[in-house]
């Protein structure tokens, strides 16, 4: 049975669809990429599965269970958790407020528990502990994608959404972010990803799927996606 | 980055610097600075400093009304400052509080209830929990089917409704009295004497010192100070944090798990008694309501209250108010003012204009309000905050990683 998996599912802004019955499944423990170029339904998928956007069709299943209807701060207490695109820190609150935010819907079990997600949020992002006190807004893009990520581990989701976290991002901290992915990933945590930069999201993922006007064209294995040729052509610049 | 944090810390307004300070200062040394001023707040209309007093109305008539909005602007300000709700027809639940007290106790009140169970002597104290409790239910009916809208549309909803309140109050002629409103309003009987044959609050005492704008002014000082604890309380809570979370970015909020909905609706609950309380107490004072008070100008100046005092600030907004209310008086009946010769009375003709003015050149140059709220805006309580403190004197040293930027 697959951690998520979205059957035929649409969602429509009005009476325009940008999503039109896609099947997507990410099995428990996989990195499992959307790529696509602007207004494929990337960003409309994940907020459909964060809830906070409503299907016109079709349904979302989490852990054997149909989420179509909950509520998006119930699927949270489910596990579904989403780092926004555009980050989407709370920018008056300061580095360790927004983290704290980001465990609101969990309830620790003991201060020690509480401790060792922090610590393990700060052992991943060092930058995270050295500015902690400071405000949300203030910080750099690179930052805030780091903040974003940071606060969604506070959740402890079992599946962590994650909208373009290279969007605006310099090139070397690009490789950075990336690289904390795939550690969070490898330590059990599954993974949809949204990604623009298809060289960097397609190496590292177990699959991918390839959306265009708000349909599936192509999926499979990423490293194999990287060799396709008609995908090279499209998202990666090659001719 | 370090160059921003130093020129936050240098930037601090009067707003942080006070609270710095304030916070720094322990418990006791906080009960020996606040009751003190409490008190000599409260002394105001009985001493009458010349500076300060009015001379075209009664000081003390001035301070009440001004307790009035201290607590319109607190409810108004968990809703628009804490979180981020935009409400324009928040006179509608004061007209509610107001027109509540004013049906239960009035004799021209088809619905008055002075000569059964509610006994002549207590009548305003009994109506004012209904008052309260009824204005919170109209919050829930106002705020259920509107809060699933966002910003202006809210506001145009919310715009709607206190438009709405106010010409049933002026079209409901055989329940409210229509335009001639509700006379002879139940206030609390307290203190009856020779001197004051109707007591303290009674709108006919005026002998001084504990003229009726005194007794109000000492009841709302009393009720500001149980409404700031609760709210304050509030503000410390897992809904303060919500409420922080919604008014940044509600999206946001609901992925992080806040039931962002319920949270509005909860801060459109507290606002709403809030200012039913508020309503009550001024049906009480004034004994009359009519439905030009609550017009949708009345509604603007509370907005203005919390906008020039600095949304989401508990005490700023007080300040607002008292500048909202104030002002205008200050200038009624002053034929001088340092010397130069002014027509006051034009001048509080005017206010409207003046605030209106005075609050452009505020969003232009001072959007925050006069008195912002801190930045850091939740709640760990005072060692967190004094922690944090130190953490930004610590930034004012150059420190060492400040050429890696954010890329470590």
């Amino acid at each position: 049975m697959p951690l998520l998996e979205l059957k035929d599912m649409s969602v429509a802004y009005g009476r325009i669809e940008a999503v039109r019955g896609i099947s997507i499944t990410v099995e428990e423990g996989e990195l499992v990429t959307l790529i696509g170029a602007n207004g494929a339904g990337k960003t409309t998928t994940m907020r459909a599965i964060s809830g906070i956007r409503p299907i016109s069709a079709g349904s979302i299943w989490f852990d054997g269970n149909d989420i179509s209807k909950m509520k998006a701060h119930e699927r949270v207490l489910h596990g579904v958790i989403q780092a926004p695109e555009g980050r989407g820190v709370f920018p008056g609150m300061t580095v360790l407020e927004n983290l704290e935010m980001g465990a609101y819907a969990r309830v620790f079990k003991t201060k020690a528990e509480h401790d060792a997600t922090l610590g393990r949020v700060f052992e991943l992002f060092p930058r995270l502990e050295e500015r902690k006190s400071q405000v949300g807004g203030t910080m750099s893009g690179g930052e805030q994608q780091m903040l974003a990520i940071g606060r969604a581990l506070m959740a402890r989701p079992r599946l962590l959404l994650l909208d373009e976290p290279s969007m605006g991002l310099a090139p070397m901290v690009i490789q950075q972010i990336f690289k904390i992915i795939t550690e969070i990933n490898d330590s059990g945590t599954t993974i949809l990803l949204v990604e623009q930069n298809a060289q960097q999201a397609l190496s590292r993922s177990d699959r991918a799927y390839i959306l265009e006007t708000g349909e599936v064209v192509t999926t499979g294995e990423g490293k194999a996606l990287l060799a396709d040729p008609a995908v090279k052509q499209a998202y990666l610049g090659v001719a | 980055m370090s160059t921003e944090t130093t020129s936050t810390v240098a930037h601090l307004g009067i707003g942080d610097r006070f609270r710095l300070w304030w916070d720094a200062l322990a418990r006791p040394t906080q009960w020996a600075v606040g009751v003190p001023f409490i008190v000599l707040i409260a002394l105001l209309p009985i001493i009458k400093p010349p500076v300060l007093t009015t001379v075209g109305t009664d000081f003390a008539g001035v301070l009440a009304q001004f307790g009035m909005y201290a607590l319109l602007a607190i409810g108004l300000n968990v809703v628009v400052g804490q979180a981020g709700l935009l409400d324009l027809g928040y006179v509608g639940f004061y007209a509610i509080g107001a027109y509540t007290v004013g049906l239960l106790t009035s004799p021209d009140s088809p619905w008055n209830q002075t000569d059964s169970w509610l006994s002549q002597k207590w009548a305003w104290l009994f109506a004012l929990p209904i008052a309260i409790a009824i204005t919170a239910i109209s919050g829930l009916i106002l705020g259920s089917p509107t809060l699933r809208l966002r910003g202006d549309y809210l506001a145009i909803v919310t715009l709607g409704f206190g438009e709405i309140v106010r010409l049933l109050a002026d079209n409901l002629t055989t329940i409210t009295g229509g335009g001639r409103g509700l006379s002879r309003i139940a206030y609390p009987i307290v203190g009856v004497s020779e001197s004051r044959p109707t007591g303290y609050f009674s709108a006919g005492n005026n002998q001084a010192p504990i003229t009726s704008g005194v007794a109000w002014f000492w009841l709302s000082i009393v009720l500001i100070i149980v409404v700031l604890l609760v709210v304050g309380n509030l503000q410390r809570s897992r809904v303060g944090r919500a409420w922080v979370a919604i008014r940044e970015d509600e999206d946001a909020a609901e992925i992080m798990g806040v039931p962002t909905f319920k949270f509005k609706l909860w801060a459109f609950l507290i606002g709403a008694s809030i200012g039913g309380l508020s309503g009550a107490l001024y049906a009480g004072q004034v004994q009359f309501v009519i439905p030009t008070t609550f017009n949708i100008i009345n509604s603007t100046l509370f907005l203005v209250a919390v906008v020039l005092g600095g949304q989401g600030n508990k005490l700023g907004v007080i300040l607002g108010a008292f500048v909202i209310v104030y002002l205008p008086n200050f200038f009624l009946g002053r034929t001088e003012l340092f010397g130069i010769p002014i027509n006051g009375n034009e001048i509080a003709n005017y206010k409207y204009l003046f605030f209106g003015l005075a609050l452009i050149v505020l969003l232009i140059f001072r959007p925050q309000g006069l008195f912002p709220a801190r930045q850091k805006l939740l709640a760990y309580g005072r060692e967190v905050y004094v922690a944090a403190r130190r953490a930004a004197l610590a930034l004012t040293r150059p420190t060492s990683d400040e050429t890696t930027g954010g890329s470590r």
